[in-house]
């Protein structure tokens, strides 16, 4: 494994059954995520990039191959082992945020440290604090539904990074955000979760944030097609 | 976690208050319908425990309860008194007349015919006058539930003048005493004028009531009786207990409540289930988000468990409070007089509403455990 990696896959190989036949998503995927930067897994839909990145963070078992995540070969942990990698290591931010609806603002962005064992009024206090660098911290009292996309966003995001995660996962972080809103927060997500010791994976086809990236992966048929800083021209 | 479990269910309040109305329902239905069986049949009972100082019952071979019974010479009553440990005996006649009423309707009423003497075998209390009265003559009295049958407009009874059988009774007090099985109106009067009120046959005593001397054990001074007069003699809980299983055995009021019970149960789990299960299907995505996250499979079930230990004690909470005022709202009413809650009963719904909770909880719970964290990325 490279000394600067967060991530080192390896032969990533995953297979889904589709009745009697099999399909191969990913056929043999070796790439490396570094800390520090922020990378971009991108290709159209059906490329694999969604079941790359659930490979990489723990959440999907490859059909072969091997993920090290900061030097721990996670498949090889036991399903506790496993969830609680998860929890200490990686922050997620899903498309549709995945807040719950019936606690506020400040409770959502703390769960994964209640999830920790945190008593819940330092936790929320811990997650007032980001919310604050996130601009919506006089939103901390409000329930998911009374905030607009983009606030659902920057919850979401300081969900990700409250119990400070050495990696950050992204799915479609724009995706349900308008050009500006969705350019804010990727600007917003760049200035927080970034960090020399962090590393940060996108998942996007929004070609509008693809400048924001400091690498990009991209994905066809299962396949790393591209790898570098820009995107290529055909795309 | 449990607080974000029981936030996420309380939240979402229309599933929340449909969870507690189906374990509300599902209780109040089983406790309610439980109660009522039992106080019903335990009126299988009621003549026994309408004649408190009687420790022995002895009648017939072929008699079965103090309903259904077959009278013995007037004989048995000296047989019985001859038995060693046999303090006091008494006889007791019970039969059925019909009455004729102050509007002409004719009213079947049982006749009670108790100890001229001691007025052994009447109810403890009275609910206006005393036992006495029965000196006067042509004297009734008349149990509190059959006022109400017997007058229903409200009318004093004492003083009421009755046909009974062609012969004339009065009215002269009210025993407080528990109703029949069948509600029938209860007439007690003094064993010789009893004895007038019925048809004549050739055996009219029904029962010897007796006491048993200081040392001896009702159990022992039955059998005793049992071995020497060759008469049938039992304790008064042997008797009550024939009372309460003559019942169950001979009507179909078991299997009728049962079948409440059962439907309580079912309706119990559809609707918790069927709410518990669109709940779960609501927060899949939650769910799923937090077994990303790094909540482990223990932490999800201990989140699912808080939810149902919740909607379980509040629901069950409301449904025996439901029934308690039910019962409560009734007493009034002579059909419930008496009606108490077994304190088995709420274990009983207790149990229901667990087994209720732990098959829809289970079943919300694996598709909860069989999400795949993967799914939030989809």
């Amino acid at each position: 494994m490279n000394a600067e990696s967060a991530i080192c896959a390896r032969g990533i190989i995953r297979d889904f059954q589709a009745g009697q036949s099999t399909i191969r998503v990913l056929h043999g995927i070796d790439t490396d995520i570094r800390s520090g930067e922020m990378t971009y897994v991108v290709g159209e839909s059906g490329s694999g990039k969604t079941t790359l990145i659930s490979i990489m963070c723990g959440i999907l078992w490859p059909t072969e191959g091997e993920v090290q995540v900061f030097g721990t070969d996670i498949y090889s942990l036991s399903d506790t082992e496993l969830v609680n990698f998860r929890l200490n290591n990686i922050g997620f931010i899903f498309q549709q945020y995945n807040l719950i609806p019936s606690i506020d603002a400040a409770s959502n962005a703390a769960v994964p440290l209640i999830a920790k064992g945190m008593a819940i009024g330092p936790a929320r206090e811990k997650a007032i604090e980001l919310l604050e660098k996130l601009n919506i911290s006089d939103q901390a009292n409000k329930l998911p539904n009374q905030l607009s996309g983009g606030q659902q966003q920057r919850v979401a995001i300081a969900r990700a990074l409250v119990h400070e995660p050495r990696l950050v996962v992204c799915d479609e972080p724009t995706a349900a955000l308008d050009a500006s809103s969705g350019r804010r927060v990727m600007d917003l997500l760049r200035e927080v979760a970034v960090a020399p010791d962090r590393a940060c994976i996108i998942v996007t086809h929004d070609n509008r944030i693809f400048d924001l990236a400091d690498r990009i992966l991209v994905l066809e048929d299962g396949r790393v097609t591209h790898d570098g800083t820009d995107m290529p021209e055909d795309h | 976690m449990l607080w974000i479990a029981i936030r996420m269910l309380t939240g979402d309040a229309q599933k929340f208050y449909g969870l507690l109305f189906g374990i509300a329902f599902s209780t109040l239905l089983i406790t309610q319908q439980l109660t009522i069986f039992v106080n019903l049949i335990e009126r299988g009972a009621s003549g026994v425990f309408n004649a408190p100082e009687a420790e022995v019952w002895v009648m017939d071979p072929v008699s079965r309860t103090t309903d259904v019974n077959y009278a013995m010479p007037s004989t048995a009553l000296d047989e019985v008194r001859s038995v060693p440990g046999v303090e006091w005996a008494v006889p007791h006649l019970r039969a059925v007349a019909s009455v004729r009423t102050g509007t002409g309707d004719l009213e079947g009423v049982a006749i009670i015919g108790v100890d001229d003497a001691t007025l052994i075998g009447m109810p403890e209390n009275m609910v206006s006058e005393t036992k006495s009265v029965l000196s006067q003559p042509d004297s009734v009295v008349i149990d509190d539930g059959g006022v109400f049958n017997l007058f229903e407009n409200g009318e004093d009874p004492i003083g009421q003048r009755l046909e009974l059988n062609d012969q004339r009774a009065v009215i002269r007090g009210v025993a407080d005493s528990i109703p029949s099985f069948t509600s029938q109106v209860v007439l007690y009067t003094k064993y010789s004028q009893a004895l007038n009120y019925v048809p004549g046959t050739r055996n009219r005593l029904t029962f010897v009531l007796a006491g048993v001397t200081e040392g001896e054990t009702a159990a022992g001074v039955a059998d005793r009786i049992e071995e020497q007069t060759g008469l049938k003699a039992e304790t008064r809980e042997e008797f009550a207990d024939a009372g309460v299983d003559f019942i169950v055995e001979n009507t179909g009021i078991p299997t009728n409540f049962g079948i409440t019970v059962v439907l309580g149960f079912v309706v119990g789990v559809a609707i918790v289930g069927l709410t518990f299960s669109l709940f779960i299907r609501d927060n899949i995505k939650q769910f799923g988000a937090l077994k990303a996250i790094g909540v482990t499979n223990s932490k999800i079930v201990g989140m699912v468990s808080a939810q149902a230990a919740l909607v379980g004690a509040v629901g069950y909470a409301l449904g025996v409070i439901g029934t308690v005022t039910f019962i409560w709202a009734f007493s009034g009413n002579p059909f419930f007089k008496g009606f108490y809650i077994p304190w088995q009963i709420p274990l009983i719904s207790l149990a229901a509403v667990v087994i209720i909770l732990a098959i829809t909880g289970w079943i919300a719970l694996r598709s909860v455990l069989n999400t795949e964290p993967a799914s939030v990325f989809r």
